[in-house]
């Protein structure tokens, strides 16, 4: 900069520098032309389609034919579905107990493969395994477990003299919920598990001799020193946990498709079976779009939180 | 679900190999002969794709693959065949005919050609020519093959069948030495072989073939109807309510969980000795000759029409299979000629033969078939392209009865009345404000 500009005040005072070579030589002016590669994609990968999602959201689109705007006319028809509301309430419980059970088992797994344990490497890979299966094949799984007729947990039952008939797994609704909770949280503990496991390997050794030094039993220590260095990786797990439990869809697609009675379905699953299978674009759309808010206050209530460092240190250290 | 392992490519293999020792030089000569007195000679370097739904009966897909590779014998186009879940079919058309780009034929179901009328190409010509030739297409057949005014957009190949499936002995023991005809008996069955212990059942759950077909029989059955013939809504009626509590007293024989059923369940469960009777295509006894194990099963099985309700004459709903093309394609002499060579009688009896059953033709001549005859048991397959209705009852076959079709209103309606969690009037609101909306 400053080259250029001793270059400039020695040329002729008549001829002033434009604005275009002073654009040339700004900083700023290169780094917005090095940052368009990046927002390229990001408008065309991200931003286009979900403003593509909630414009389809306003129009009475079918799957192979643009539609027209209507306005709010699909969100007001949504309003008076029942079919939707039980999707939200589905939704909700849904994420509400998986998460939560996810966290608790999660989180106890993760203190106990940080216990030193024989065969340490072993078992940290087996507790992987149900993230590492394809969502698709567990699901298959599970959709025989739960069977109505070859259920291998009604068959034990049954032999082993507790219950006379066969359990009614996907077949009752409240029956239903319970069993893809149960398969979704089987799929989901290791993830909680792992990331919390690295998030307890940052925890340096020395606090916990100093705590048992002075004297502190192993609950204080894990409420003194675990759980407060903890928590900021708490927080960004239970965000993926919730964003990811929130838009469910392969588990419910396989096992039930939203039965019975709509019973297990999820706005994921029902804005496909309205949108794909059904055509109407547009009320699929609808659906998909009400998840955004949802899905934003989760994102908001954890990031705040990341910010405070009440929340990172723990109490009274504002 | 279909597993594709090693051994079943093996069959098909080999399956294809016989299948090509009878296309001998004999045939080869007859196809060549057909491909020059054809009224439709395919384009210089013609190439065709077409996207058809994914077969159920191994050999059925192995039959439609010679087929296929005798047409590029006879006239030289080569043809590109890619399968998708029958489900699946309908997006991919309607975005193909949006975009102008995609495959040249669809294979699909029910209503699909209706949902783009205009991007059809007409083949008339063709379905006038197979009409003339083998007997005239049956009634349902032209409701599906016709757009408005008088153009054929499509090609009814065939339907599938989805019958009522029984074991005799069970049924024998029951006291129904013959397949119950009219639905009081029906119930009266269904509540014997229960009370025997050998109950039946019928998919209650997100089932789009087996659920849809035995929920609109129930429907049509007692008289109620979807829409009036101008597609005016009229499900809210006494005769729905009926369908409803019939629907219910037979759910209440059924075996546990067919509300979780999907259109795999039945056959699992008939073929593991679950269950005594419910409605599907011929594919369980397909299964059940293939497998050696099964064998007891297949000999101690048979099919029947479904029972007629107060309203008297048959109300079954099969699916219908249409073949289209688009308009965007470059070659639609080529295309044209495709749809003949399948339908003619030296193809397509051989194809009918290998689906055992599964397909029904459309076409009057080919109730001769001796696929119909060789085994009493595919009998009454022969029949349901005559007693069957079509997509949207009285209404039109177009886009909104697939809608309705496929986002399960009167399934759901169903299945909610006969698991009590609504009460009739509650379960046929719900379904009355979708259907509202769907054809508005």
């Amino acid at each position: 900069m400053a080259v250029t500009a001793l270059k400039s005040s020695a040329r002729p005072a008549t001829r002033d520098v434009s604005a275009w070579e002073r654009l040339k030589v700004n900083r700023n002016w290169l780094g917005l032309w090095f940052m368009l590669p990046a927002a390229a994609f990001l408008v065309l990968f991200l931003a286009y389609p979900l403003g593509l999602g909630v414009w389809l959201s306003f129009t009475d689109a079918k799957i192979g034919r643009s539609g027209i705007f209507v306005g709010y006319e699909n969100y007001e028809w949504l309003w008076d579905d029942s079919i939707f509301w039980l999707s939200v309430f589905n939704t909700l419980l849904y994420t509400l107990v998986a998460s939560t059970i996810k966290f608790a088992v999660g989180l106890y797994l993760a203190l106990l493969l940080n216990e030193n344990l024989p065969f340490k490497a072993i078992l940290r890979a087996i507790v992987l395994i149900p993230f590492i299966v394809p969502t698709v094949l567990s699901a298959i799984a599970f959709w025989w477990i739960y069977d109505s007729q070859f259920s291998i947990v009604s068959w034990t039952l049954r032999h082993l003299g507790f219950i006379s008939g066969n359990i009614d797994f996907l077949g009752d609704p409240w029956n239903a919920r319970w069993s893809v909770i149960f398969a979704n949280i089987w799929r989901g503990v290791p993830f909680v598990a792992i990331t919390l496991l690295a998030g307890l390997q940052t925890v340096s050794p020395s606090l916990y001799e100093a705590a048992t030094i002075d004297g502190a039993s192993s609950w204080q220590r894990f409420r003194y020193i675990t759980y407060p260095l903890l928590t900021p990786i708490i927080a960004v797990v239970m965000t993926f946990s919730v964003l990811f439990t929130f838009t469910d869809f392969q588990l419910i697609w396989v096992l039930t498709r939203g039965g019975p009675v709509n019973a297990t379905h999820l706005m994921a699953t029902l804005s496909y079976q309205r949108a794909i299978i059904g055509g109407q674009l547009g009320e699929g759309a609808a659906i998909a779009t009400a998840m955004i808010p949802f899905l934003l206050a989760a994102i908001l209530i954890s990031w705040f939180g990341l910010q405070r460092r009440k929340w990172q240190q723990g109490e009274s250290n504002d | 679900m279909k597993d594709f392992t090693r051994r079943c490519l093996i069959k098909g293999g080999t399956a294809a190999a016989a299948a090509g020792a009878l296309t001998g030089p004999a045939f080869l000569e007859w196809a060549k002969a057909w491909a020059q007195s054809a009224p439709w000679k395919p384009e210089k370097g013609a190439q065709l794709s077409i996207l058809r739904w994914k077969y159920f009966v191994q050999s059925e897909d192995d039959a439609f693959v010679a087929l296929m590779d005798s047409f590029t014998k006879a006239t030289g186009v080569k043809v590109t065949i890619a399968r998708e879940s029958y489900e699946d079919v309908q997006p991919k058309a309607s975005v193909a005919a949006n975009t102008g780009a995609g495959p040249d034929l669809f294979w699909g179901l029910y209503s699909l050609p209706h949902l783009f009328p205009q991007k059809c190409l007409d083949v008339t010509d063709v379905a006038d020519y197979l009409g003339k030739k083998y007997g005239g297409w049956v009634p349902t057949a032209v409701t599906y093959g016709k757009g408005s005014g008088n153009k054929w957009i499509a090609i009814p190949v065939c339907y599938a069948g989805n019958l009522l499936n029984y074991r005799l002995e069970a049924s024998k023991k029951a006291g129904f030495s013959k397949f119950p005809t009219t639905t009081d008996e029906f119930l009266a069955y269904a509540k014997a072989m229960k009370a025997q212990g050998t109950p039946g059942g019928m998919a209650l759950g997100h089932a789009s073939g087996d659920g849809n077909a035995w929920i609109y029989w129930c429907l049509w059955a007692f008289g109620g109807n979807v829409v009036d013939k101008d597609d005016k809504v009229i499900i809210n009626s006494p005769e729905t309510e009926k369908a409803l509590n019939y629907a219910k007293a037979l759910y209440e024989n059924y075996v546990p969980g067919t509300a979780s059923w999907n259109d795999a369940s039945n056959n699992k469960a008939f073929l593991g000795g679950e269950i005594h009777w419910t409605n599907n295509g011929i594919s369980i006894y397909v299964a059940a000759q293939n497998d050696p194990s099964k064998k007891q099963i297949a000999e101690d099985m048979d099919h029947a029409y479904w029972p007629v309700g107060p309203v008297g004459k048959p109300t079954e709903f099969h699916l219908m299979f249409p073949l289209m093309a688009m308009n965007y394609t470059k070659y639609p002499q080529a295309c044209k000629a495709l749809m003949a060579y399948m339908l003619e009688a030296d193809q397509f009896n051989k194809w009918l033969t290998a689906s055992k059953g599964y397909l029904t033709h459309c076409l009057n001549a080919y109730d001769k078939n001796p696929v119909w005859t060789a085994d009493p048991k595919t009998t009454p397959f022969r029949d349901v392209a005559k007693r069957t209705l079509t997509a949207g009852g009285l209404g039109s076959v177009g886009e909104k009865a697939a809608s309705a079709i496929a986002d399960f209103v009167v399934l759901d309606m169903f299945a909610a009345y006969c698991t009590g969690r609504e009460d009739a009037k509650g379960a046929i609101k719900i379904a009355d404000r979708q259907l509202r909306r769907i054809y508005r």
